[in-house]
C-alpha cells in the first residue's frame, strides 16, 4: 500500500486535515480557527488534485479550481465578519460571543 | 295530529326562555312590570292543558296511542336514538291533572310571590320545571324520560334554594340533589343494563317490553331494584326520603307544585310505566310494596309529633307516596295512579292553604303559634277541611275511594302485614292532619306577633277549584261496589293488574272498616287538640319529634365518614405516598436535566468537539463494520 504514489499525497492531506480540525476545535482565537478552516479546505483540494492525477480525470482539477474561488471569496465574508465582531466586543476570543446561547453573561 | 305532543312539551318551555330573558333584561336594563312575567307563565301551562284535553280526545275517539317521532337526537354508529313522544292513556292521563293542578298553582302563586324581587326568576324555573315533568311522562324511551327526570331534579334544586340568601336552603337544595343523584345512579344502572340488552332495535318502552322475555332472567330483579331505586329517590321513600322534609324550605307553592302534585309522583309513574317488567318479578314488587307501607308508617308517625306546618304535610306526602307504592309493588297500578290522581288535587289544596295561612300570618310557620285562623281565613278554612278530610280518608272525599281501593287491593293479594301497616297509618294519618286542622284553625289563646289579615282572591279561587277536586276527584274512580264503573281502571286497563278475588261482604266490611279507621283518628285529633289552648302549649321533645334521630343517623354514616376518608385520602395518602413519589420523581427529572444541561455550555469549540467525535465514529463504523 505505502509503494503507491498516491498513498504519500493522501497521507499529507488527511494530516493537514486533522491538525485543520483540530485546530478549530481547541483554539479560541477566531483568526487561528479560520486559518484552521482554510487549512482543511486546502487539504481537500491537494485529495482532489491528487486524486484527478490518478484517475487521469480533469473533473477533480476542476473542482479543486472551484474551491479556490469559493475559498477566496468565502475569506472577503468571513474576514469583514470578523472585524464587524471584533468592533462589537473590543476581542476576538471565541467564547466570547455567545448571543444566541441564553446562558449570556450581558 | 300526533304533533301536539310536542306543543304540550314546548309551550312551557318556550314560556320559561322568555321569561328567563325578560328577567334578564328586567334586572339588567331596566325593570319590568310583572305583567311581563305573568302573562306567559299562565299562558302556557294553560295551552298544554288544552292540547293536552285535546289528546285525550283524540285517544278516547281513536284508542291508539300517539306517537311523535320529530327529529334524530343522537346517532352513535348504526345505532340511532330519536327524540321520541309517546301519548298513551297512561301518559296523557298523568299530563291532564299535572297540567290542570300546574295551572292552578301557577296562578296562585302569581300572587305568593308578587311582593319577591325574584318573581320573573321563579316562574323561569316554574315553567321549566313543568315542561320537564311533562318530558317525562311524554317520553316514549327511558333515555327521554330521563331528561325530563334530571330537569325536574334540577328545576327542584334551584326552587328549594330559591330563597338563596338563607344558607340553610341552600343546604336544603343541595341535599335534595345529592340524595336525588344517589337514586339516579340506580336508575342509570338500571337503564344501563336494560339498554345492554334491549336496544337492538331502538331504546322505547316498547321494544324494550318486546325484548324483555330474552333477557336473562336472574337480571330482570337487578334491573328493577335499580330502577325503583331511582323511584325511591324521587318519590322519597324510605331510606332517601331525608331530602324531601328540608324540600320545603322554598316557597309554598314550590312545595304544592313539586313536592306534593307532580315530580313525587314521577317514581310511581316510572314503576307503572315499567309494568311489563315488574309483572315479571313479582318479588321485587312485594319489596316496593313492603317499602312503601313502611314509608307510609314512618312518615306518619313522625308527622304527628311536628310542629312546622310545611314539614307535616311534607311527611304526609310521603306517607301517600308509600301507599302509591304499595300499590304498584302489588301490580295495581290503576289503583297507584288513581291515588296519584286524588293526591294531586287534595295535597296540592293542602300546600295552597297552608301558604295561604302562611302569608296571612306574614310568615309563620309553626302551628302552635297559629290559632283561631278560621275568624281570619274562612275560606281558606273551608278548603283545607274539606282537603283534610280528603287526605284522612272520610267519604264522600276523593282520597277515600283511593286509599280504600289500595288497603283492598293489599287485603284481596293476601299481603296482611302490608294491610295492617297500611290501615294504622290511616289512623295516624287521619289522626295528624286534624291535629294540624284543630290547632290552626281553632286553637284558642292565639299569640299572633303580627296582626293576620285574609288573603287575596287569586290565592283563594285556586284553593276552591281544588277544592271541588278534593270532593269530586274520587267519583271518577267510583268502584263497581259502589255502583259506579270506576273510569279511571277502565281508562287505564292495561295496567289494572291481575283481578282481585274478594267478595262484595268483604268489600263492604274493609269498607266500613276504613271509615271507622279515618273516623277513629279523628277523634283522637279532635279529644286532643280540638279548642287546644296554644298559650301552655310545651314544645315537644323525643324521639318522634327528633325524626328517629335519621338525620343525625345519615350525617354520621355517610357524611362524616366519607369526610374522614377524603381527610385520610387527602393527608395521609396524597401528601404521604402519591405526593412523596410524584415530587421524588420530578426531583429526578430536574437533576437529570441539569446533567443534560451540561453538554449544552454555549462554548461552540465543544460543539465542534463533539461533532468531531460523532463524525469519526461513524466513519469508523462505515469503515470497520459495514459489509
Amino acid at each position: 500500500m505505502i509503494t503507491n504514489p498516491l498513498f504519500a499525497y493522501m497521507a499529507v492531506a488527511m494530516i493537514l486535515f486533522s491538525i485543520g480540525l483540530l485546530g478549530v476545535v481547541s483554539r479560541k482565537n477566531i483568526f487561528v480557527i479560520y486559518m484552521s478552516i482554510e487549512l482543511m479546505l486546502n487539504a481537500i483540494n491537494l485529495m482532489f488534485v491528487a486524486l484527478s492525477n490518478y484517475h487521469h480525470d480533469m473533473g477533480g482539477q476542476v473542482m479543486a479550481m472551484m474551491v479556490i474561488a469559493i475559498a477566496a471569496a468565502e475569506a472577503g465574508v468571513f474576514l469583514s465578519l470578523i472585524i464587524v465582531l471584533y468592533r462589537r466586543k473590543k476581542s476576538l476570543d471565541s467564547d466570547i460571543f455567545r448571543t444566541l446561547s441564553q446562558k449570556e453573561v450581558v | 295530529m300526533s304533533a301536539l305532543l310536542a306543543g304540550i312539551v314546548l309551550a312551557p318551555l318556550l314560556s320559561s326562555v322568555l321569561i328567563g330573558l325578560l328577567y334578564m333584561i328586567s334586572i339588567t336594563q331596566k325593570p319590568l312590570a310583572k305583567m311581563w312575567f305573568t302573562a306567559p307563565a299562565l299562558l302556557a301551562p294553560f295551552i298544554s292543558f288544552s292540547l293536552g284535553v285535546i289528546a285525550f280526545l283524540q285517544i278516547s275517539k281513536t284508542g291508539e296511542a300517539l306517537h311523535f317521532e320529530p327529529y334524530l337526537w343522537l346517532s352513535v354508529g348504526e345505532y340511532k336514538i330519536y327524540m321520541g313522544f309517546l301519548g298513551d292513556k297512561l301518559s296523557i292521563f298523568m299530563v291532564l291533572f299535572i297540567t290542570f293542578v300546574g295551572w292552578l298553582i301557577h296562578l296562585y302563586a302569581t300572587s305568593y310571590m308578587s311582593e319577591d324581587k325574584g318573581y320573573g326568576k321563579f316562574f323561569f324555573y316554574f315553567n321549566l320545571f313543568l315542561s320537564s315533568m311533562l318530558l317525562l311522562v311524554l317520553a316514549d324511551g327511558p333515555l327521554i324520560m330521563f331528561i325530563g327526570w334530571e330537569g325536574v331534579g334540577l328545576c327542584s334544586y334551584l326552587l328549594i334554594s330559591f330563597y338563596f340568601k338563607d344558607n340553610s336552603n341552600v343546604v336544603a337544595g343541595n341535599k335534595a340533589f345529592i340524595v336525588n343523584r344517589v337514586g339516579d345512579l340506580g336508575f342509570l344502572i338500571g337503564l344501563a343494563i336494560l339498554f345492554f340488552y334491549c336496544a337492538d332495535a331502538g331504546f322505547s318502552y316498547e321494544n324494550i317490553a318486546l325484548k324483555i322475555a330474552s333477557m336473562p332472567p336472574y337480571l330482570l330483579p337487578l334491573v328493577g331494584l335499580a330502577l325503583f331505586i331511582g323511584a325511591m329517590g324521587k318519590s322519597a321513600q324510605i331510606p332517601l326520603y331525608v331530602w324531601l322534609p328540608d324540600a320545603m324550605a322554598g316557597p309554598t307553592p314550590v312545595s304544592a307544585l313539586i313536592h306534593a302534585a307532580t315530580m313525587v309522583t314521577a317514581g310511581v309513574y316510572m314503576v307503572a310505566r315499567f309494568s311489563f317488567l315488574y309483572e315479571l318479578i313479582p318479588n321485587v314488587g312485594l319489596f316496593i310494596a313492603y317499602i312503601g307501607a313502611f314509608s307510609a308508617l314512618f312518615a306518619a308517625v313522625i308527622a304527628t309529633k311536628q310542629s312546622d306546618i310545611k314539614k307535616i304535610l311534607a311527611y304526609s306526602t310521603m306517607s301517600q307516596l308509600g301507599y302509591m307504592f304499595i300499590a304498584v309493588g302489588l301490580g295495581a297500578y290503576s289503583s297507584a295512579l288513581f291515588h296519584v290522581f286524588t293526591h294531586a288535587f287534595f295535597k296540592a289544596l293542602l300546600f295552597m292553604g297552608a301558604g295561604a295561612v302562611i302569608v296571612a300570618l306574614h310568615h309563620e310557620q309553626n302551628i302552635f303559634k297559629m290559632g283561631k285562623m278560621r275568624q281570619v281565613t274562612p275560606v281558606v278554612y273551608v278548603t283545607m277541611l274539606m282537603a283534610t278530610l280528603a287526605i284522612s280518608g272520610v267519604p264522600p272525599f276523593a282520597g277515600f275511594f283511593s286509599k280504600d281501593e289500595i288497603l283492598l287491593v293489599a287485603f284481596g293479594r293476601g299481603e296482611y302485614l302490608i294491610w295492617g301497616i297500611a290501615v294504622f297509618s290511616a289512623v295516624l294519618t287521619a289522626y295528624y292532619m286534624f291535629r294540624l286542622f284543630f290547632v290552626v284553625f281553632e286553637g284558642k289563646n292565639a299569640l299572633h306577633v303580627n296582626h293576620p289579615h285574609d288573603v287575596s282572591w287569586v290565592m283563594k279561587a285556586p284553593l276552591v277549584v281544588l277544592s271541588f277536586g278534593a270532593l269530586f276527584a274520587g267519583f271518577i274512580g267510583l268502584p263497581s261496589l259502589l255502583g259506579g264503573s270506576h273510569l279511571i281502571g277502565s281508562w287505564l286497563g292495561e295496567w289494572g293488574g291481575r283481578v282481585l278475588h274478594v267478595n262484595h261482604e268483604t268489600e263492604w266490611l274493609l269498607l266500613a272498616l276504613n271509615v271507622c279507621v279515618s273516623l277513629l283518628g279523628i277523634g283522637i285529633a279532635y279529644k286532643k287538640f280540638y279548642a287546644y289552648d296554644l298559650s301552655k302549649h310545651k314544645e315537644a321533645t323525643g324521639i318522634v319529634y327528633n325524626k328517629f334521630y335519621v338525620d343525625e343517623i345519615y350525617d354520621v354514616l355517610f357524611v362524616r365518614s366519607l369526610r374522614k376518608l377524603s381527610e385520610f385520602i387527602a393527608v395521609s395518602l396524597d401528601v404521604n405516598i402519591v405526593d412523596r413519589f410524584i415530587m421524588g420523581l420530578s426531583h429526578d427529572f430536574i437533576k437529570l436535566g441539569h446533567m443534560v444541561a451540561l453538554v449544552q455550555n454555549a462554548n461552540v469549540r465543544f460543539y465542534a468537539l463533539i461533532m468531531m467525535v460523532g463524525v469519526s465514529v461513524a466513519s469508523c463504523y462505515l469503515i470497520w463494520m459495514v459489509d
